[in-house]
């Protein structure tokens, strides 16, 4: 199906991308639209393609050997598979969060720093500074961590280390932040703590989050799509979605009858 | 009571206990076994280790020493009073010799042949003039004066003194002499000391003179060429294998060459060098350049091998997260992934220096087995390794060398022990949790 919106809104539009590792296809045919400031959670059993769908719009997938991409993703318009584009500048604009917490075995400061200067975003060393609690703020964690800036991000708790690497895409300030599952390996007051960074983040950037708990999709996100063996199956407002899903597959997968 | 949660298993119910302690017992059995036997090699390791360690202290240690004679000798007077005259040239006209063989000859007035005398001032090393010599070059005052001087005895005085030889009038100690040293040492002249010179010199013939500083100054100025060639290579090209190359069947073969050539006989890569480097290039024979070149080949292998398995081993996330913010290929690797690689690099690293400075074929093939007396300058001058300079000394003649042999080996061993312990602390110092 086709899942199209009004143009003013969308943020990042895919058009009939198909995906495919050493020869298997993941996707087919994938037309989604994200929208601007708002949350789309993609949801769907185990392998159904919805972690390759999110690797496709910051082009993460690039690096895994035998993985081919057809179709076309496009960011405000333009084709992010443009052979003129640079990668490195679509990865400042869109960040990605990773399901294991993955911060650099470095002092909480460099973690976040390391973006901005590699990109050159501070000027100088009180900018940086600035950028850094910014960010930390922005992530819900400054009150925890300001004393111990230097102290090791490896050092922290999970839920902890997931909002560090949070704050650490937020730093290089991007139009869009990809999470991919991000909450797989907290516990319940950890994951708890991240949904409320999400929705707040929701007023700044656009966010695009892969989840297997849909509790969770129904708590955060706007707008969700189903993805089903690789393909598409439905994407609507969440709240569509959960209430009266369209599609046969939909319901079985979100009333728990299968995945 | 029947169990109900047994139906539909073959096994019956009071058997089942029964059977799974009988196998408990035999698991147990077999554990212990096991760890018996492990226990039993490391022994059998450790035993071989010890009997070879100590084998070599015993044989060795008293290269350590060395017997020196305690003689007093009266200096002519200073026929140059303006110091500025005095040269080497001036001062080796005076006949240093002559005043040992006087010095010694006054404690033995009753030799008045001219056989005995001579069988006598045998018991002095040649080194002694030289040393005598350059104590008064140093400070020309003493002339004039009466010192007391440590003349070196000769190796075969020296061995007699440590019991390695006995006298007898065929030998190298005759029965004559051996009384003249039993005097001797009664009379408290003869003694032993710590064996500076050991350390301080070259090679020589003369067993009492011949020392390790050469060798090891040539193993060092090898290692350093070898280290500064393999080093960087190894690692720029285990990064781009590891990182940057696409996996086809040209990197595939290029890593199972790499792999085969880790295994090469190191007498190879001499040939190597003699053909290449000396015959082709036509560079220095016996330089620690060509011999650092040639064992740089041979490490290079070890040191992709090791920076590649410790380039892997940095776990998948940390490049996620770095590209994923942005960074370029190249500084997810130099940021991220070599910071975290660089334990295991440098572990690798100096594991496969040890092992080349352990090595003696390639350096044979090279020429570095000549008998170097000059210490070493720099890495053109002609230079032997340590192992190769223990090859040479366990090949002479003299009894005197066999202890020299045991006593090299042991500071080439400490040198090696010195270096993987090393190894094992830069990994404990630098490895990170992730």
């Amino acid at each position: 199906m086709v899942a199209t919106k009004n143009d003013n809104q969308i943020k990042m539009s895919a058009r009939k991308v198909c995906v495919s590792y050493s020869g298997k296809q993941a996707l087919f045919n994938v037309d989604l639209d994200i929208l601007h400031q708002s949350v789309t959670a993609l949801i769907g059993p185990s392998g159904c393609g919805k972690s390759t769908f999110l690797r496709c719009l910051n082009r993460m997938n690039d690096y895994i050997e035998g993985c081919i991409f057809h179709g076309s993703v496009r960011i405000d318009g333009k084709d992010i598979y443009d052979p003129k584009l640079d990668v490195v500048e679509l990865r400042a604009r869109i960040g990605m969060v990773f399901q294991k917490p993955n911060p650099f075995p470095k002092s909480i400061y460099d973690n976040i720093a390391y973006g901005p200067q590699i990109h050159g975003l501070a000027k100088d060393k009180s900018e940086l500074e600035e950028i850094v609690h910014t960010s930390l703020e922005k992530a819900g964690l400054l009150k925890e961590v300001k004393d111990r800036l230097q102290e090791p991000g490896t050092g922290l708790s999970g839920g902890q280390q997931q909002r560090l690497c949070i704050a650490r895409a937020i730093a290089v300030s991007p139009e869009v932040i990809l999470m991919d599952e991000p909450c797989s390996a907290l516990d319940p007051i950890a994951t708890a703590h991240v949904e409320e960074l999400i929705d707040e983040l929701r007023d700044n950037f656009t966010i695009v989050i892969v989840t297997h708990n849909m509790q969770q999709a129904a708590r955060v996100s706007q707008n969700t799509a189903f993805f089903h063996l690789g393909n598409l199956v439905e994407y609507g407002a969440t709240e569509t979605i959960f209430t009266s899903p369209q599609d046969e597959r939909t319901q079985g997968y979100i009333t728990g009858r299968f995945g | 009571m029947t169990n109900t949660l047994l139906k539909g298993f073959p096994i019956k119910e009071g058997e089942r206990t029964e059977t799974i302690s009988k196998r408990r017992e035999r698991r147990y059995a077999a554990e212990k076994r096991f760890k018996i036997l492990g226990i039993l090699s490391i022994l059998v390791a450790i035993s071989t280790l010890f009997l070879l360690i100590g084998n070599m202290i015993n044989k060795g240690f008293s290269a350590f020493k060395q017997t020196y004679l305690e003689l007093s000798i009266s200096l002519p007077e200073n026929k140059f009073p303006n110091e500025k005259q005095i040269s080497p040239n001036v001062i080796s006209e005076l006949n240093f010799k002559s005043f040992l063989k006087r010095a010694l000859l006054k404690k033995f007035p009753e030799i008045k042949s001219r056989r005995d005398k001579r069988l006598l001032y045998k018991l002095i090393s040649s080194g002694a003039t030289f040393d005598l010599q350059d104590a008064v070059f140093e400070n020309p005052k003493l002339l004039g004066k009466t010192i007391t001087t440590l003349a070196i005895a000769s190796d075969d005085v020296d061995q007699y003194i440590k019991g390695n030889i006995t006298a007898n009038n065929q030998g190298r100690i005759t029965i004559k002499q051996s009384k003249w040293i039993d005097k001797l040492v009664d009379d408290g002249v003869i003694n032993q000391k710590f064996n500076l010179k050991f350390f301080t010199n070259g090679d020589s013939r003369e067993p009492e003179l011949a020392g390790i500083l050469g060798a090891t100054i040539g193993s060092l100025l090898t290692m350093l060429v070898a280290l500064a060639l393999a080093f960087p290579l190894g690692v720029a090209a285990a990064i781009y294998l590891e990182e940057f190359a696409p996996k086809n069947r040209w990197t595939d073969l290029v890593e199972v060459n790499i792999s085969n050539l880790a295994a090469v006989p190191s007498i190879v890569f001499g040939l190597l060098g003699l053909a290449v480097f000396l015959g082709f290039f036509g560079m220095h024979r016996s330089a620690p350049l060509v011999g650092g070149v040639v064992l740089a080949l041979m490490t290079l292998p070890t040191v992709i091998i090791a920076s590649r398995a410790a380039l892997g081993s940095v776990p998948p996330s940390i490049r996620e997260a770095a590209t994923g913010i942005g960074a370029s290929p190249m500084q997810v690797v130099l940021h991220h992934v070599l910071p975290l690689a660089i334990p295991g690099i440098l572990t690798g690293t100096i594991i496969g220096a040890a092992r080349a400075l352990g090595e003696t074929a390639p350096l044979l093939m090279i020429g570095m087995v000549a008998f170097i007396v000059d210490i070493p300058q720099g890495i053109n001058d002609s230079a032997t390794a340590l192992p190769v300079q223990i090859f040479l000394w366990a090949d002479s003649p003299e009894r005197a060398f066999v202890e020299k042999t045991a006593a090299a080996t042991l500071v080439l061993l400490t040198v090696l022990i010195i270096m993987n312990l090393g190894a094992v602390l830069l990994r404990k110092k630098f490895e990170r949790r992730w």
